[in-house]
């Protein structure tokens, strides 16, 4: 028998008003346990402006976003990001003249914290530790597919390693949802479509999945469930079939220029 | 530094008063390593941590006047009749009291000093130690002023069951000054491949994304800085024990100018750079002064840091060891941090 | 009270030149970004200029002055041209790294040429004070006064009303976009840059008549002129003229009330106390230049 899947994020009502502007209103949706839910929507839709909301860089004028039943309003990002809520950045996601091997061990940072004194002094708990990070490190290079690059800097490598780089150091955090931030930009179709079964493996690990992109296809062949915006408020939602053939989506994107599917 | 090496290095170090007979170089090459150690406890916070203090020779004079201070006893009038009076103590405990007293402004400065960024923080250093500067030229009840602290005791070693060890020739010095910068370098090198030195590189690459890592930009600045300036002021406690006078010249901003190019000439962020910077700025002034005034030096030490700026950026030792990386076929960078390799190297 | 009037007159002639220190400063620092440690080895070679021209060449005292500050300019340029622009686009620490050799690599040019002894110019004004009232002023302490007050004005006009003073503030507001509208950013730098210089210069050609000159005097300076730019606001000309006056009343009182040997303290203390209570300056419109 199924059990019905829970609800691990609920947007409840979002709006925010800049002065006059309003950039979102009532936006209402789900992303439930283990889901991959893409939010797209032309530019200047208000997709940034939201995603910015859930992860507690912007505070809403109205409504509340809340995480496994904790509300997040007014939560600091570190706060946010205790809960097991990570986020990727788009642009400097990684620590450019550090190794990509380096660049992992310096993202996990909050794994295994060590008193100073034990960590000079060499005592066990701290090599042990140590040892642990050098592990999951490995792994995590192992999970990217980037372990023939491990000792090159990291601002040597394509903008779609980076990405890669960068999702990596987000898993790092053992997060149990994790929120992309417009993650194939800059990748071209191969690199594209790794980071599509890289996305579906790290669902299967039961982490829940929310990003924002513009990519169509990559949008369609990874969503389990698709949320439009256009002017701040949602237009449709709903599995990548519907949304392919919906009037309004498709009115949207023809307005800004034809929609590839 | 792969420990084969380190340890011939040490025992190089360690033979010189064996062979060397001249003892106007054996002094320089005690107050070079005593710069050697303050110029690593710099490196720490510029090469590091990626903070430029210009104010570090602060901390140097801070644990210089404290320890000699300490050792020599003092009685400050304050306003009001009172007195602060002071009996002497034994070297050992000012060296104590240096590093200590060191690192609580290294804390109180880092606390502060931080708040400002960039180009502020450096102005706010380099003020810092110019009124501690003028403090100590000023405030002569304490200080003595222009006229310096003189007498200061040499450091005693307490040997239990023996009495104690008064270091006061040129070899006991130069040992003391070796062991001492052993294990500076030693500790910071343990704290650089920490978990905590790895907060220190995220914080220099890219502040934004450490902060997302989780990593606590404050106190990893702070406590760089407090253990930057602890062990500046050991350094100074061991000059003020040597040369047994100091005034507040030592507080002078062309000391930290000094300290600046051994880092930056020897390779900020890597742990042999400022020695070997150090060697080479310690000791040329040696080399230099039958042929150059020290005017005409510091003309070309200006220059020195201003091409190497140009044409080797990152300073000698990362540049060599790119060298010989280059000629490897493996797939493992060597590079400049340490804990890249040796780290990899042992775990994976 | 005759002794505070006394503090007052000092202090105007003071805070005329620091202004004029502090406005090259903030000019640089605003527009370029770059932490001059030049600042202060122009304003030394400003003063020994009007040494070497009026006691050596002989050269009317007034016509050393725009000496001085020419030669200013021209010194500045270089520094711009070899050294600061091969490294635009550098991270800001390699670039102070670089002003600092060149300071050190200076001043001890200067230390070697001119020797440590310190060296007074021969001034054309009688020794006798002018006096008014319950203050007396020295005739040279006047013409100090009022020349700076000259060159802060003819700055402000140079930046507020011609082409070049546009292009500089727009160059300050967003560096790509004035360079989208054509303006020649290079040139920008290398004029601010050069007339950064040239202020410091004709500061240290006013001031070292009215003191006596070494090497290590513009060591103090530069620093007051940070902690005028800090106060002031970076980029701000007004901010910085009255902070070249608060500096200077600052120190007038400090002298006078609590130590002498405090007064250089000011500048560092001033620098310190708002940093870190409020690190905008004192005048927090800082968008703007002029």
């Amino acid at each position: 028998m199924m059990t019905a899947p829970t609800i691990a994020l609920k947007v409840e009502q979002v709006a925010i008003r800049f002065g006059g502007l309003v950039a979102l209103s009532n936006l209402n949706f789900t992303v439930r346990e283990g889901e991959i839910v893409s939010l797209i929507g032309p530019n200047g839709a208000g997709k940034t402006t939201a995603f910015n909301v859930i992860t507690g860089f912007l505070g809403p004028t109205h409504g509340t976003v809340s995480y496994r039943g904790t509300t997040l309003n007014g939560l600091k990002p570190h706060e946010i990001a205790d809960l097991g809520l990570i986020r990727t950045f788009q642009r400097t996601s990684v620590f450019p003249n550090d190794t990509v091997y380096d660049n992992l061990m310096i993202g996990l940072h909050r794994q295994g914290r060590t008193g100073l004194i034990e960590a000079i002094l060499g005592l066990p708990r701290a090599r042990s530790s140590e040892r642990k990070a050098h592990q999951r490190a490995g792994e995590l290079l192992e999970w990217i597919g980037l372990n023939r690059r491990a000792f090159d800097p990291a601002g040597s490598l394509s903008y779609g390693e980076q990405r890669l780089v960068g999702v990596a150091l987000a898993l790092a955090a053992e997060p149990s949802m994790l929120l992309l931030d417009e993650p194939v930009s800059g990748m071209n179709a191969s690199e594209t479509q790794d980071f599509v079964e890289l996305v579906r493996k790290i669902r299967s690990h039961g982490v829940t999945i929310l990003l924002v992109e513009h990519d169509m296809p990559m949008v369609m062949s990874v969503s389990d469930r698709i949320v439009v915006l256009n002017y701040g408020r949602i237009i449709a939602e709903g599995p990548p079939e519907v949304i392919r053939n919906d009037p309004a989506v498709i009115e949207a994107y023809l307005g800004q220029g034809a929609m590839h599917a | 530094m792969r420990s084969g090496v380190a340890i011939l290095t040490v025992a190089a170090f360690a033979s010189v008063p064996l062979w060397l007979r001249d003892p106007y170089l054996l002094n320089a090459l005690i107050t070079t390593g005593i710069f050697i150690i303050a110029a690593m406890s710099l490196n720490l916070l510029l090469g590091f941590t990626g903070q430029l203090s210009l104010g570090h020779v602060a901390f140097f004079g801070i644990g210089a006047y404290t320890s000699a201070l300490t050792s020599l006893g003092f009685d400050v009038p304050l306003p009001g009749g009172l007195h602060v009076v002071h009996d002497p103590w034994p070297p050992i405990a000012g060296f104590a009291l240096a590093v200590v007293i060191a690192g609580l402004c290294g804390y109180f400065v880092g606390r502060l000093s931080f708040r400002v960024r960039g180009a502020y923080f450096v102005i706010v250093t380099i003020s810092f130690a110019e009124v501690v500067r003028l403090v100590a030229l000023n405030w002569v009840e304490l200080t003595q002023g222009p006229l310096a602290l003189n007498n200061i005791p040499s450091i005693a070693l307490p040997l239990p069951g023996f009495g104690e060890l008064v270091l006061r020739t040129k070899l006991q010095n130069y040992y003391l000054v070796l062991a001492v910068a052993v294990t500076a370098y030693a500790l910071i090198s343990r704290l650089v491949n920490s978990h905590f030195g790895r907060a220190m590189r995220g914080l220099m690459e890219n502040e934004a994304l450490a902060i997302s890592v989780g990593i606590d930009v404050t106190r990893t600045l702070t406590l760089a800085a407090v253990i930057s300036a602890a062990i500046a002021g050991a350094a100074g406690s061991l000059y003020a024990h040597y040369i047994r006078i100091i005034d507040p010249e030592v507080f002078a901003f062309i000391n930290t100018v000094t300290m600046v190019i051994m880092v930056i000439s020897g390779g900020k962020g890597s742990l042999a750079g400022p020695v070997v910077g150090g060697l080479i700025f310690g000791l040329m002034p040696v080399f230099l002064r039958p042929i150059m005034t020290p005017e005409a030096q510091w003309i070309a030490y200006g220059g020195v840091l201003i091409v190497i700026l140009f044409v080797l950026p990152r300073g000698i030792v990362p540049s060599l060891m790119q060298r010989f990386a280059k000629g490897r076929k493996e797939v493992r960078a060597v590079g400049p941090v340490a804990f890249s390799k040796s780290s990899a190297e042992e775990h994976a | 009270m005759s002794e505070f009037l006394q503090h007052l007159v000092n202090m105007l002639v003071l805070g005329g030149t620091y202004a004029l220190l502090g406005i090259g400063l903030t000019l640089i620092f605003g527009i370029m970004n770059v932490v001059n440690f030049t600042h202060g080895v122009l304003y030394t070679f400003g003063a020994y200029i009007m040494f070497i021209v009026v006691n050596q060449f002989g050269l009317n005292f007034f016509l050393a002055l725009p000496v001085a500050v020419i030669a200013g300019w021209l010194l500045g340029a270089a520094v711009e041209l070899i050294l600061l622009r091969p490294l635009r686009g550098s991270d800001i620490d390699t670039t102070m790294l670089v002003m600092i050799g060149a300071w050190i690599a200076m001043q001890s040019g200067t230390l070697w040429i001119w020797g440590g002894v310190a060296k007074s110019v021969a001034t054309p004004f009688p020794d006798e004070p002018l006096v008014l009232g319950p203050v007396s002023v020295a005739w040279l302490r006047l013409f100090v006064l009022a020349a700076a007050a000259l060159l802060i004005v003819a700055t402000y006009l140079l930046v507020n009303r011609t082409k070049l003073g546009s292009a500089m503030r727009a160059t300050f507001q967003d560096q790509d976009t004035a360079s989208l509208m054509g303006v020649n950013v290079d040139l920008i730098y290398t004029s601010t840059f050069a007339i950064g210089s040239s202020l410091a210069a004709a500061a240290g050609a006013l001031l070292g008549p009215v003191y006596v000159i070494f090497p290590q005097m513009g060591d103090l300076a530069a620093v007051k002129a940070f902690a005028i730019v800090i106060l002031g606001g970076l980029g701000n000309i007004t901010g910085a003229v009255i902070g070249g006056f608060m500096l200077a009343l600052a120190e007038e009182l400090g002298a006078g009330y609590v130590s002498s040997g405090y007064r250089d303290a000011m500048g560092f203390l001033i620098i310190i106390a708002v940093l870190i209570f409020k690190p905008t300056g004192l005048f927090a419109r800082s968008e703007r230049v002029g």
